[in-house]
């Protein structure tokens, strides 16, 4: 590797100085505030601050509804990822498949990526909604089903997963696309020669020749899914019914700014952060390992 | 590394430049702003603008400056977090389930007072007293009402013609909802008999206090901040096991939390829906077919009648600035209190006016004739008896119990939990709620 010398001493890290500044100001800084504050009680307007040491923590963890939140953060994330990754694989297959308009087919997948989350979650609203949706209204004349999210959980829950798994299709189908692309066409030809058929080649070929890619979409998925799903909650359940869509970063919004609570907020980022980093760090040590980079 | 410095240095010195003619007044003649925070949106945003406009018309030292900062959840947390930057507003516009908070911040001038700093007059007592009351202590008024509105009874006049029911003649009380939502139905009228927005404080907050039963101690925490909540006992869990069998034959329709059901009612499918009076300006414009209004459904003896209770939002006089801005912020809600101005707002936006004054010019006016409708709020609210349990509600916390309430209310309905068991969990949960708040809040 080829050494870099800088004549001036200051500029590498002038050059390295907006990232750092960056990370310190918009990540850093935050999740110390957010250390600082879990340990504090704090009144609406912050102008008292009790320390009460992990009080807050503690409170947190013998709190059933808090372990709700957590166990529907997993399912959450978890159905999230796993028809998101799936889903845009397929598709991604589909797409690098020797078709007409191929390029327009390509495009259309990756809008849903450039939908904002809380609009995504409106679109699903009109769509989905048991009042004024246009699938109940249809749904009504052929069954007697009803599709009625507001007061079914289970349902909910499934709809806040396929509304967040549908926003980040695109992203992953780019990924997909670009991944498959890559795969050179003499290998797939020599396995042909040798008379896998196309099941084989994808999962003796293509599935590992892809596990980077598909590594890292699960682990990016996966946190998506826990920080910034915010967005669909929002808009189509906010939670509810009953807590049934709760997961812990719209309850962490919930508690800190509409029950003004900054204290419990605090620490359940704190506990949602450190979860974040256990998981990746798992799947990086676990999961891993069972990846092949080329 | 000198070069570096000295160009870092005179950088520094043209940013602080900047900075120091931005902040600099424009001109000494200028007038006096007041910034005033809102969460009013669409056609009474539109109100709330042209309001202020008339304030800013009418005089010439002060300039009030409407900013609308989201819903009101949004506008409460932003001005926290300007407050904290000791850029606080004027003027915040906070919900009634705020109350608590705001009284309690330390980061207020109560109007009452700012009123006397000012030595401006008003004239407290002409002001209705469910809405006074929703918002006083000892006795003086902490923030000024704005838009206060009250839940009531909405009915489809077609589909009660429909079903062979008299038009002009809303149920009075639940036994009859009962009766004419099962004709309704059964005539084919509508397919279910009614539902309700914003359900807990139309269902659980409001129900209690119109059957006269206390939802919280310490008169609905009015008298302290170790208050509990009562809504579990014979009355809430009777209230709420009547809706929940009600579902079963679509009686009842349950649709979501704040205003989500409004369309079932709408669009024809509920025959009779329970919101708030401020929906009659939107009802008026948006639904297509004859309509009106009654008070709330009552569930008759053993239970007393009292009146219902407020909800909306006042404004909140920020404390820390200077005397000048003070008595500007002071003349403008003197302004909005005045009978004009109430008559104004109510007849644009269909909230409540405040003063008795400006209730009685309406009635002079035939306003109330013109419109009945405008009229069933007012009288649901000053003609019945005023009691303990009909105040108000005075509880910290109080957005995050709505919620708890509102999330096991959905429980019950879903059949998860018996009315009794949600109930239970909502008092439970919301009393952990209230010992945080007055653990936060000592004094």
């Amino acid at each position: 590797m080829q050494r870099t010398v800088f004549r001036n001493r200051w500029l590498p890290y002038l050059l390295v100085f907006p990232q750092v500044a960056v990370t310190l100001l918009f990540f850093f800084w935050p999740a110390f505030k957010s250390l600082q504050l879990s340990l504090y009680r704090v009144s609406a307007f912050g102008d008292s601050m009790t320390f009460v040491g992990l009080s807050n923590f503690t409170k947190l963890l013998s709190d059933p509804d808090y372990y709700r939140s957590v166990v529907n953060s997993f399912i959450f994330a978890g159905g999230v990822t796993v028809l998101s990754v799936t889903g845009s694989l397929v598709m991604a297959a589909l797409a690098t498949q020797k078709i007409r308009g191929l390029a327009a087919y390509r495009t259309f997948m990756l809008w849903p990526y450039g939908i904002a989350p809380p609009v995504a979650g409106i679109i699903f609203l009109f769509i989905f909604h048991p009042t004024y949706g246009i699938l109940p209204y249809f749904l009504s004349y052929v069954t007697t089903y009803e599709f009625n999210w507001l007061l079914k959980g289970w349902v909910a829950m499934m709809l806040v997963i396929v509304a967040t798994a549908w926003t980040h299709l695109g992203y992953n189908i780019a990924f997909y696309v670009a991944g498959l692309l890559a795969i050179p066409g003499s290998v797939l030809e020599a396995a042909d020669v040798d008379g896998a058929g196309p099941l084989r080649r994808f999962g003796s070929i293509i599935f590992p020749l892809i596990s980077p890619i598909t590594f890292y979409l699960i682990t990016l998925n996966m946190v998506f899914a826990f920080f910034e799903s915010f967005g669909v909650i929002d808009a189509v359940t906010k939670g509810g019914p009953g807590d049934a869509t709760m997961i812990m970063v719209y309850k962490l919004y919930k508690d800190g700014f509409i029950g003004l609570n900054l204290g419990s907020s605090g620490a359940q980022s704190v506990i949602l952060m450190a979860l974040v980093i256990g998981l990746t760090m798992l799947q990086f040590r676990y999961a891993e390992k069972k990846v092949t980079y080329r | 590394m000198p070069r570096l410095t000295t160009t870092m240095r005179s950088a520094a010195w043209l940013c602080a430049l900047l900075v120091v003619l931005a902040v600099t007044p424009g001109s000494a003649l200028a007038k006096t702003e007041i910034q005033f925070w809102h969460a009013m949106t669409g056609q009474l945003g539109d109100a709330t603008n042209e309001l202020v406009k008339q304030f800013n018309d009418s005089q010439s030292e002060y300039e009030v400056k409407p900013l609308r900062k989201g819903t009101y959840p949004e506008t409460l947390t932003a001005a926290i977090a300007a407050y904290r930057q000791k850029q606080a507003p004027h003027i915040v516009q906070v919900f009634e389930v705020g109350t608590q908070t705001m009284m309690l911040s330390g980061a207020v001038n109560p109007v009452y007072q700012l009123m006397k700093e000012q030595e401006i007059a008003v004239e407290w007592k002409d002001f209705i007293a469910p809405v006074v009351g929703y918002y006083s202590k000892d006795g003086n008024l902490y923030s000024m009402p704005f838009n206060s509105s009250t839940p009531i009874l909405y009915y489809n006049k077609d589909a009660f013609q429909k079903a062979g029911l008299d038009p002009n003649k809303p149920p009075q009380t639940w036994k009859q909802v009962e009766d004419y939502s099962k004709k309704i139905i059964a005539s084919g009228a509508a397919k279910c008999g009614f539902t309700t927005g914003w359900p807990s404080w139309t269902m659980v907050e409001n129900m209690h206090a119109w059957h006269d039963q206390p939802f919280a101690t310490k008169r609905n925490g009015f008298d302290g901040l170790d208050a509990q909540l009562l809504i579990n006992k014979e009355f809430g869990v009777m209230h709420l096991s009547r809706l929940t069998a009600w579902q079963k034959d679509n009686i009842y329709s349950y649709g979501g939390r704040q205003g989500t059901a409004d369309p079932k009612f709408v669009n024809g499918e509920c025959a009779m829906h329970i919101q708030s009076s401020a929906l009659i300006g939107g009802f008026t414009r948006g639904v297509k077919f004859a309509w009106g209004t009654g008070q709330l459904p009552f569930w008759g003896p053993p239970y007393t009648k009292a009146t219902s209770i407020i909800g909306g939002a006042t404004l909140w006089v920020m404390k820390g600035k200077p005397a000048n801005e003070n008595r500007g912020t002071a003349k403008f809600l003197k302004f909005i209190s005045e009978p004009n101005q109430q008559m104004w707002w109510h007849v644009s936006t269909g909230y409540l006016a405040i003063s008795n004054t400006a209730v009685k010019n309406l009635e002079a006016g035939y306003h109330f004739k013109k419109f009945p409708d405008q009229y069933t709020a007012f009288a649901q609210l000053t003609k019945g008896k005023a009691t303990a349990n009909s105040q108000g509600i005075r509880l910290g916390n109080f957005v995050q119990i709505r919620d708890v309430i509102e999330g096991e209310m959905e429980n019950i309905f879903a059949g998860k939990k018996t009315a009794k068991q949600g109930l239970d969990d909502a008092v439970a949960k919301s009393n952990d709620i209230l010992k945080e708040f007055a653990a936060a809040n000592k004094q």
